[in-house]
């Protein structure tokens, strides 16, 4: 047996293992670490499969974020201690089913599929040269699918609405998240001030170097997010209120932005359709804004409703 | 046999032998992990794996580093590592501390 497919032979195994463990947990905290567990594997996953730009993302925001959420989600419930209404073998069979059924199907179409496919790599390497940048996923996102792009940033824009939309009357306006209580000079405030710079200077490089190699606006705006919360949570900076209109042209710019170079469009070639000559510059100033648009979202996200007032 | 694999053999045969001392200390804080009864001693545990098991592997990368840009990152991203798994370090053991203070543990 080689070397990379035994490590291939156990990562699979590892991925079913921590997959069963996360779904089988009896408790709500070791479940959502165990899911972060399957998120780190998934990246490792994907970088086997030479889709950095994939296991970036997966990293990010398949692990990172989304456990951040579910752990914030999980803290919130845990103050209620509600009694589920139903016994939970019951509650899970109605679930599990369904799922089986999905996954054995899933099984059936990967194994029935043919063992080379051509792809879309010939056809997206040749017109490669008219969307001005170098790396193929890029110019997929933002260029020949860029409506399943748009459509994620307003996705994520709904999602903050959403979240908003939970305040109570008497607190809108207001910050969200608890009042921080970190210790000047503490461990956690040092760290706060050492990072960001560092953080700022990768999440720069990953929205920019994704013209070329692999790296981009959820990539680089997750990074960023993260900066935030870290310097927000050691106390340096408080949570903005959502009322001001900075932070609400910040989360609507990156969307904006792209639906205006969309409808331009209209008027030269079609909806979504970026004039060739001015492709590069257009395509990393919406990165650009979508990296902005995507931090705030995300950090707003994990920040939850407004809790105190402005 | 020339004498430039000889000296490729050496380095791949460095990498190993230091690729396995990391191995040691990730299994002995694994093993730390598992076993020791209470936070503080676990994280004491781990701590080491951050530190010199990353090391170890950190070292054992940078033999086989293509070129020195690629060596800087390994030393960044190892850097990183060790600052972040301090600060979390402290925050686990003094939240555990307020939680739980020392005299009133089990023995």
């Amino acid at each position: 047996m080689t070397a990379p497919l035994a490590f291939d032979l156990v990562l699979c195994l590892l991925l079913i293992g921590v997959g069963l463990a996360a779904v089988l947990a009896r408790d709500l905290f070791a479940a959502i670490v165990l899911f972060i567990v399957y998120g780190l594997f998934v990246a490792i996953g994907w970088v086997r499969l030479d889709a950095v730009d994939v296991a970036l993302a997966e990293a990010a925001i398949g692990a990172g974020l989304s456990g951040v959420l579910l752990l914030r989600a999980a803290g919130l419930l845990g103050q209620r201690s509600e009694a589920p209404a139903q016994p939970p073998h019951k509650r899970h069979f109605g679930s599990a089913l369904p799922c089986a059924a999905i996954a054995a199907v899933l099984a059936l179409l990967s194994l029935l599929l043919p063992d080379t496919i051509a792809g879309l790599r010939g056809p997206v390497g040749e017109n490669l040269a008219a969307t001005g940048v170098g790396n193929s996923v890029t110019a997929v996102l933002l260029d020949f699918r860029g409506y399943d792009t748009l459509l994620e940033t307003v996705v994520l824009f709904a999602a903050l609405v959403g979240v908003w939309s939970l305040t109570p009357d008497q607190l809108w306006g207001g910050r969200p998240g608890l009042k921080e209580h970190a210790r000047i000079d503490g461990v956690l405030t040092s760290f706060g001030r050492l990072l960001p710079p560092v953080g700022l200077m990768i999440g720069v490089y990953l929205v920019w170097i994704g013209a070329d190699a692999p790296g981009g606006a959820f990539q680089a705006g997750t990074v960023l997010a993260s900066v935030w919360m870290l310097a927000i949570m050691a106390g340096l900076v408080d949570a903005p209120p959502v009322s001001r209109l900075r932070l609400r042209l910040a989360v609507a710019v990156g969307p904006l932005l792209f639906l205006a170079v969309a409808s331009a469009g209209l008027f030269t070639g079609g909806f979504l359709v970026i004039p060739a000559a001015q492709a590069k510059t257009i395509i990393l100033a919406i990165e650009a804004a979508l990296t902005l648009s995507i931090a705030v979202t995300l950090a707003l996200l994990v920040m939850g409703r407004p809790r105190r007032p402005a | 046999m020339s004498w430039g694999l000889d000296m490729g053999s050496a380095v791949d045969a460095a990498t190993i032998a230091l690729l396995a001392a990391g191995i040691v200390f990730f299994v002995a804080g694994t093993v730390g992990l598992l076993r020791f009864p209470d936070v503080h001693s676990r994280l004491h545990a781990l701590t080491k794996a951050d530190n010199l098991g990353l090391g170890f592997i950190t070292v054992a990368l940078l033999l086989q580093a293509p070129d020195a840009w690629k060596a800087v990152k390994m030393l960044f991203v190892w850097l990183l590592t060790m600052l972040a798994a301090a600060t979390v370090a402290q925050l686990f053991a003094r939240s555990a501390l307020v939680a739980r203070p020392p005299q009133d543990r089990r023995p």
